[in-house]
C-alpha cells in the first residue's frame, strides 16, 4: 500500500492556493447569477468561500441566504452563515476549513488513480487515512495563498463593515502565522461606477486597512454575480505575478 | 467556530446514552452511557467497553478528527503528554440513519472543571496548578508541540493527589507552525499581543488568560487598549496578587520557556512564604487582620506541599 510522504508524490510541487471571499448579507439583485459565475471561477481553479452575515433576530434558515451556500457549492468553497459577533473567528476557519478541502480534493484524485474510480480518502482505513491526513495538513502549512476578499457595501452592509474590518485583520494574523507566503486584496460592491472597486492592491498583509475602511460609503444595488467574474480577472493580473512565476497546471494549484 | 445547532441535533439523534455503537474497522463495541461534554468539533460520551469506562469523541468532522488522533499518537510516542489522556481507539461508525461519523476512545479522566474546583476548594489551590500546567507545557515544548488551545473548558482536575490534566488536543501544532485551533479570550493574537505562531510563548499567554477566567468567570470583552485592560484586570484580584509581576510578564511574550516562568513563581513563592514566617513571628500567635495577608500565606504553605506531592505520584 503507499505511502504518502510529500507533495511530490501527489504530483504537485510547492504551490499557490487561490480563493475568492466573498462578505456578504443578502441576495444579489443585479447582473448574472452569482452561482453560475462561481462554477466558472472554480473551474479557473479559484475556490469561492462564501460569509452570510445574519442581521440579529434572522433566522437561519432565511431564504434569501440559501444564495450564500449555493455559491460557495458551485464554488467549490466553503460557506457559513455569522452574527457579526462571531465574524472573526469564522473568516479564519472558513479560509483554512477550504484549504483543506481543496488540498484534500487533489488528493483524492491521486488516490482514485491508485485505488479506483470512485475511492476516496473516507473509504481508506484510519490508519492510512491518518497518513494521508498529515500530508494534507503540511500542504496546507506551506502552500502559498492568494485571496481576494470581496465586500458587499451596500446599503444594508453599513454598519456591519467595522466588524468586517477587524475580522479582515484578524484573518491575516491567522494567516501569516503560516509557513507559506500570503496576498491579499479587497475590492467592494457595488462600485462607485464600475461593479467593483479596489480597496486593497494585493499585498502580504491587511494590517494597512484600518484608515482606508471606515470612510466607505454604501449604497445601491449588490451586482453580486458580474463582481465576482472582475474579481476572477484579478488573480491573472500581472502585477500579481511578480515574485511568483506561473504555469497553468491543475485547478485551483499552481507550480511555483 | 463552535458546532451549528443542526449538527448537534444530529449527533444526538444519533448517539443516544444507552446505545451500542460498533465500530466499522476494528469492530469493537462501545455502550455509551452519557455526555461528558462537547466543543468545537464533537462531543465526548462517557462509555463502557469490556467492562472498563472510557471516553468516546464522535464527530461527522472527520479530517479533524484524523488530525486530532495523529495529534494523540505523536504525543504517545514522547514523554510530552502526561496530562492528557491516551488513546484507546480509532474508528468510524455508521449511524442507522446511514450517516459515517468517526470517533475516538481515550482513558476517561474522572475529574472536576478547574474553576469550579478551585472555587469550592479554594485558592491555595491556583499555586499548585499553576507549578503542575508549567511543567507539563515545559515537556510538552521540549517535545516540539504546543498545546494551542489551552483554555480552563479544556482542563479537568482528577483527585488524589489533585492533579490538573488537560484534553482536546485540537489545537496541538508543532513548533514553528501556525496554531490550529484557539478560543478568543484565550488567543494573543486576539488581544494584539502578539502572533499566532505555535511557540512556547503562545501557551503561556493562554496560562495567564486561564487563571484570569478562574477570578473573571463571565470573562470580559476586549477594549481599546488591551494590554492596560488586562493588567488591569490582574491588578484587580487581590489573589492573582503575589503573582503580578509573573502573570504580566507572561502577557507580554517575555518568557520564552515554561521553566523560565516557573522558575520566578518558585521564587516568588518562597520568598512570601519567608515573609509570612517572618511576620508570624512578629505577631506571635495572633490571628493577622488582613485578609491579603492569610490568603498569600495559605498559597505558599499549601503549595509547595501538594506540589511536591504530586511530583511523587506522576
Ligand atoms: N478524556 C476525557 N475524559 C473526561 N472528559 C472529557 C474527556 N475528553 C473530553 N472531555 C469533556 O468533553 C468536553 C469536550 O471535549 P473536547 O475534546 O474539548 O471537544 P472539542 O474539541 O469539540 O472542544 C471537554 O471540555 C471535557 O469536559
Ligand atoms: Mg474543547
Amino acid at each position: 500500500m503507499m505511502v504518502l510522504k510529500s507533495w511530490e508524490v501527489v504530483g504537485l510541487k510547492k504551490g499557490t492556493l487561490k480563493q475568492i471571499l466573498l462578505i456578504t448579507d443578502g441576495c444579489s439583485n443585479k447582473g448574472e447569477d452569482p452561482v453560475a459565475v462561481a462554477s466558472i471561477a472554480q473551474q479557473q481553479g479559484i475556490t469561492v468561500n462564501v460569509i452570510g452575515i445574519l442581521d440579529d433576530g434572522h433566522a437561519e434558515q432565511d431564504e434569501s441566504l440559501q444564495e450564500v451556500e449555493d455559491i460557495a457549492l458551485s464554488g467549490g468553497g466553503v460557506s457559513q452563515l455569522v452574527y457579526k459577533q462571531s465574524l472573526s473567528q469564522t473568516v479564519q476557519s472558513v479560509t483554512k476549513q477550504a484549504m483543506t478541502q481543496t488540498m484534500q480534493g487533489f488528493v483524492n484524485k491521486e488516490l482514485e488513480q491508485i485505488l479506483g474510480k470512485g475511492q476516496s480518502m473516507e473509504d481508506l482505513e484510519p490508519e492510512k487515512r491518518g497518513e494521508i491526513m498529515e500530508v494534507v495538513e503540511d500542504m496546507g502549512e506551506t502552500c502559498d495563498l492568494e485571496v481576494l476578499v470581496l465586500v458587499d457595501t451596500s446599503a444594508s452592509m453599513y454598519d456591519k463593515l467595522p466588524t468586517v474590518k477587524e475580522a479582515l485583520m484578524d484573518l491575516s494574523i491567522s494567516l501569516n502565522a503560516r509557513i507559506g507566503r500570503n496576498r491579499f486584496a479587497i475590492y467592494r460592491f457595488p462600485g462607485k461606477r464600475k461593479q467593483m472597486d479596489r480597496i486593497l492592491e494585493w499585498s502580504p498583509a491587511l494590517d494597512s486597512i484600518s484608515s482606508i475602511f471606515p470612510k466607505l460609503t454604501s449604497g445601491g444595488v449588490t451586482p453580486t454575480g458580474p463582481a465576482i467574474r472582475e474579481a476572477m480577472y484579478q488573480f491573472g493580473k500581472k502585477s500579481l505575478r511578480r515574485g511568483f512565476k506561473y504555469e497553468d497546471e491543475q485547478p485551483g494549484m499552481e507550480e511555483a | 467556530m463552535k458546532m451549528n445547532s443542526q449538527e448537534w441535533k444530529k449527533l444526538d439523534i444519533d448517539v443516544r446514552p444507552g446505545i451500542k455503537l460498533r465500530g466499522k474497522w476494528h469492530g469493537k463495541t462501545y455502550l455509551i452511557q452519557r455526555k461528558l461534554g462537547a466543543g468545537a468539533i464533537g462531543v465526548v460520551y462517557l462509555c463502557v467497553c469490556n467492562g472498563k469506562q472510557a471516553a468516546l469523541k464522535i464527530s461527522d468532522k472527520r479530517s479533524s478528527m484524523t488530525v486530532e488522533v495523529n495529534v494523540l499518537k505523536s504525543l504517545a510516542k514522547v514523554q510530552g503528554n502526561r496530562l492528557g489522556p491516551s488513546l484507546l481507539d480509532v474508528d468510524d461508525w455508521v449511524s442507522p440513519q446511514g450517516i459515517c461519523y468517526s470517533f475516538y476512545v481515550m482513558e476517561y479522566l474522572h475529574g472536576e472543571p478547574l474553576i469550579s474546583y478551585v472555587q469550592r476548594r479554594g485558592q491555595a489551590w491556583v499555586g499548585v496548578f499553576m507549578l503542575q500546567l508549567l511543567d507539563a507545557l515545559q515537556e510538552l515544548h521540549q517535545n516540539g508541540w504546543v498545546f494551542g488551545d489551552l483554555k480552563a473548558d479544556n482542563l479537568l482536575v482528577v483527585s488524589s493527589p489533585p492533579k490538573v490534566r488537560w484534553v482536546d488536543v485540537g489545537g496541538t501544532t508543532q513548533i514553528g507552525r501556525s496554531i490550529k485551533e484557539y478560543t478568543e479570550f484565550y488567543d494573543r493574537g486576539y488581544w494584539g499581543l502578539g502572533t499566532r505562531k505555535a511557540e512556547a510563548s503562545y501557551d503561556l499567554f493562554a496560562f495567564t488568560m486561564v487563571f484570569l477566567h478562574v477570578y473573571y468567570p463571565n470573562q470580559f470583552a476586549k477594549e481599546s487598549s488591551p494590554q492596560k485592560q488586562l493588567f488591569r484586570k490582574i491588578d484587580s484580584v487581590k489573589e492573582l496578587a503575589p503573582y503580578r509581576m509573573v502573570l504580566k510578564k507572561a502577557l507580554v511574550g517575555n518568557y520564552h520557556t515554561s521553566k523560565q516562568m516557573k522558575n520566578d513563581l518558585l521564587k516568588i513563592i518562597y520568598t512570601t512564604e519567608r515573609k509570612n514566617m517572618r511576620a508570624h513571628q512578629q505577631h506571635g500567635q495572633q490571628t493577622n487582620s488582613s485578609s491579603l495577608f492569610i490568603d498569600i500565606g495559605g498559597i505558599s504553605a499549601l503549595a509547595i506541599i501538594y506540589y511536591a506531592v504530586s511530583l511523587l505520584f506522576q
